[in-house]
């Protein structure tokens, strides 16, 4: 920061930041501020008018006793922390083997990086199509072993983890490209060092590679733990949050209260209480990488 | 006896074609589905007559909308990543560059991690009513502006990045031999950030094609975007799943092409600010 000698031109300053300020102020202070006054009203439309009329927190009472907001709440926790463990460690041996090899490496990360690039939407077709009971590819592909088909997304028992894995197979390819970064980023002479002093393959990932790689790998989760939380596109197609609630996800609830079922004042209540939430556990995230870094 | 690094490279060779083999077969599959009938693919054929009857259908029958949709994402998508470039830009530059407080510098980044981690369903109820009143619902512009909103965050960050690593005696110099700061931004800093510009602005126009809840609450049939059209297909009595596969298929298009044009910007857009 010292050592970042700015120029104070003032009047430039505010031209140049303006664009980003208007943007912050029409599009995230005055639409929150208006969802937390719907939050607090009853909203109806009368010959596409909006009529408020103010009915207090009892929005807000109600949402402890919402079994499909809890379902959502429950099912968005089991995808974000499955999901993204098993993307994290997927992504991490992925880049391991990429860094190691010599040739290869540019066709394997091309081929690695489509599905980041490809919509959620399509993802979600393309699983719906892939799991389809009568002619998906998955069940074709075990009955070659004489498995029964399943009916991956239609039961209860595997909708969710059905879902987790077309996440996995969406999202592993991110995260070994940020890692796969972290790995070509390492000095290259402490694991020489490792290796020189007779350190095998797992001790070098042990003592050298692992602790080295911490604060991506951190990254990594954090990041993708994030955007796993506000899942919604391959949910839409894949099962519609069904069956019952089985892959009720809280981006998913929403949608259905604000604009399906037209429980504007609700849906408000509810998407308040979400960036309530977030903002919290931001805070605690921030101040536990914190207290780890200190204590490194 | 050889290393055990080299006697271990076919192995993890082994290892990242099975993967590979698993990240390609959806998209090889759902390709072939394009290209096959209705009946054909409803029995699971592995073996079957290629047919266009789908792509045709999907790109030239009189009920498709698919060049309507492909035009509004284009349009939408175009017009984001132009006005988030400029935004940004000026931004980051302003954060980095022109001595802005810090408290303003925090505020900022602080909203940006928060904006980031919102669901945009959230965002979307927020600008709903709001977009209802001005008459912006169903238009170019007010999609266009909640894409510009959604995605200037990670644009913010990138840039404010690339400029830090613009040394400041260019900055000097030019100052030095009489430059002004509009003139200083568009003859030393943009170019200057080019490539990271060109990463922002690749990125930007990805996530705005790809944009799914917004774009569904935000347009009707006039601007809907293609991942809309995409999600219609799956939702009718009658899965026309042929047409569905072609349309997937087609609006793979763009991903394919930035992946083979524009791989170095997109490695550096998403692992920029990640790693350091």
């Amino acid at each position: 920061m010292a050592s970042r000698r700015a120029t104070h031109d003032t009047l430039w300053r505010r031209i140049a930041l303006t664009p980003t300020i208007l943007v912050f102020l029409a599009m995230s202070i005055l639409p929150t501020l208006n969802l937390m006054a719907m939050s607090v009203n009853e909203i109806s439309w009368v010959d596409g008018k909006a009529v408020w009329s103010y009915v207090g927190f009892t929005h807000y009472a109600r949402l402890a006793e919402d079994s499909l907001l809890i379902a959502g709440l429950k099912n968005t926790a089991i995808f974000a922390i499955a999901g993204v463990a098993a993307q994290v460690l997927l992504g991490f041996l992925l880049a391991w083997a990429v860094s190691r090899i010599a040739r290869g490496r540019v066709l394997y990360r091309t081929i690695f990086i489509l599905p980041i690039l490809v919509p959620g939407i399509l993802i979600g077709a393309v699983w719906k199509l892939m799991l389809n009971y009568d002619f998906g590819l998955v069940n074709g592909f075990i009955g070659v072993f004489g498995i029964h088909p399943v009916d991956w997304l239609g039961t209860r028992a595997w909708a969710l983890p059905s879902v987790i894995m077309v996440d996995i197979w969406h999202w592993t390819p991110f995260c070994f490209l940020l890692l796969l970064a972290g790995f070509e980023s390492l000095p290259q002479d402490v694991q020489e060092a490792a290796r020189v002093d007779g350190a095998g393959t797992w001790a070098e990932m042990r003592y050298v590679l692992i602790p080295m790689m911490m604060p991506v790998i951190a990254v990594t989760f954090l990041f993708r733990l994030v955007t796993s939380l506000k899942v919604f596109d391959e949910i839409y197609l894949l099962t519609g949050g069904g069956p019952g609630s089985a892959t009720e996800v809280i981006s998913y609830t929403i949608y259905r209260t604000f604009f399906t079922q037209d429980r504007m004042g609700y849906g408000s209540a509810m998407s308040v209480t979400v960036l309530f939430f977030i903002s919290l556990a931001m805070i605690g995230v921030l101040m536990a990488g914190k207290r780890g870094r200190n204590a490194a | 006896m050889m290393p055990f690094e080299k006697r271990v490279v076919p192995f993890f060779h082994l290892f990242l074609i099975a993967i590979s083999i698993f990240v390609l077969v959806p998209f090889v599959w759902i390709i072939a589905a394009g290209f096959k009938t209705q009946i054909s693919l409803l029995q699971g054929e592995i073996f079957f007559t290629p047919t266009l009857a789908s792509f045709r259908e999907v790109l030239f029958s009189r009920t498709t909308e698919f060049m309507d949709n492909t035009f509004n994402s284009l349009v939408v998508a175009t017009a984001s990543t132009i006005g988030i470039c400029i935004v940004a830009t000026l931004g980051g530059y302003a954060i980095e560059r022109l001595g802005t407080s810090r408290l303003v510098v925090h505020a900022l980044l602080g909203w940006a991690i928060v904006f980031h981690m919102v669901p945009p369903i959230t965002l979307v109820a927020a600008w709903f009513p709001l977009y209802r009143e001005l008459g912006l619902d169903n238009t170019y512009f007010g999609l266009a502006l909640a894409h510009v909103a959604v995605h200037l965050p990670m644009a913010l960050w990138l840039m404010a990045n690339f400029v830090r690593e613009v040394p400041v005696e260019l900055e000097e110099a030019a100052r030095i031999d009489g430059c002004t700061t509009p003139y200083l931004i568009w003859k030393v800093i943009v170019p200057l950030v080019a490539p990271g510009l060109a990463a922002t602005a690749i990125l930007t126009f990805i996530f705005s094609w790809n944009e799914f809840a917004v774009a569904l609450n935000l347009t009707a049939k006039q601007t809907a975007t293609v991942p809309v059209a995409i999600a219609k297909f799956a939702q009718g009595y009658e899965i026309k799943y042929g047409e569905m596969a072609a349309t997937a298929a087609l609006s793979l298009v763009p991903a394919l092409a930035f992946l083979l044009f524009g791989q170095r910007y997109i490695v550096k857009g998403l692992t920029t600010g990640a790693v350091k």
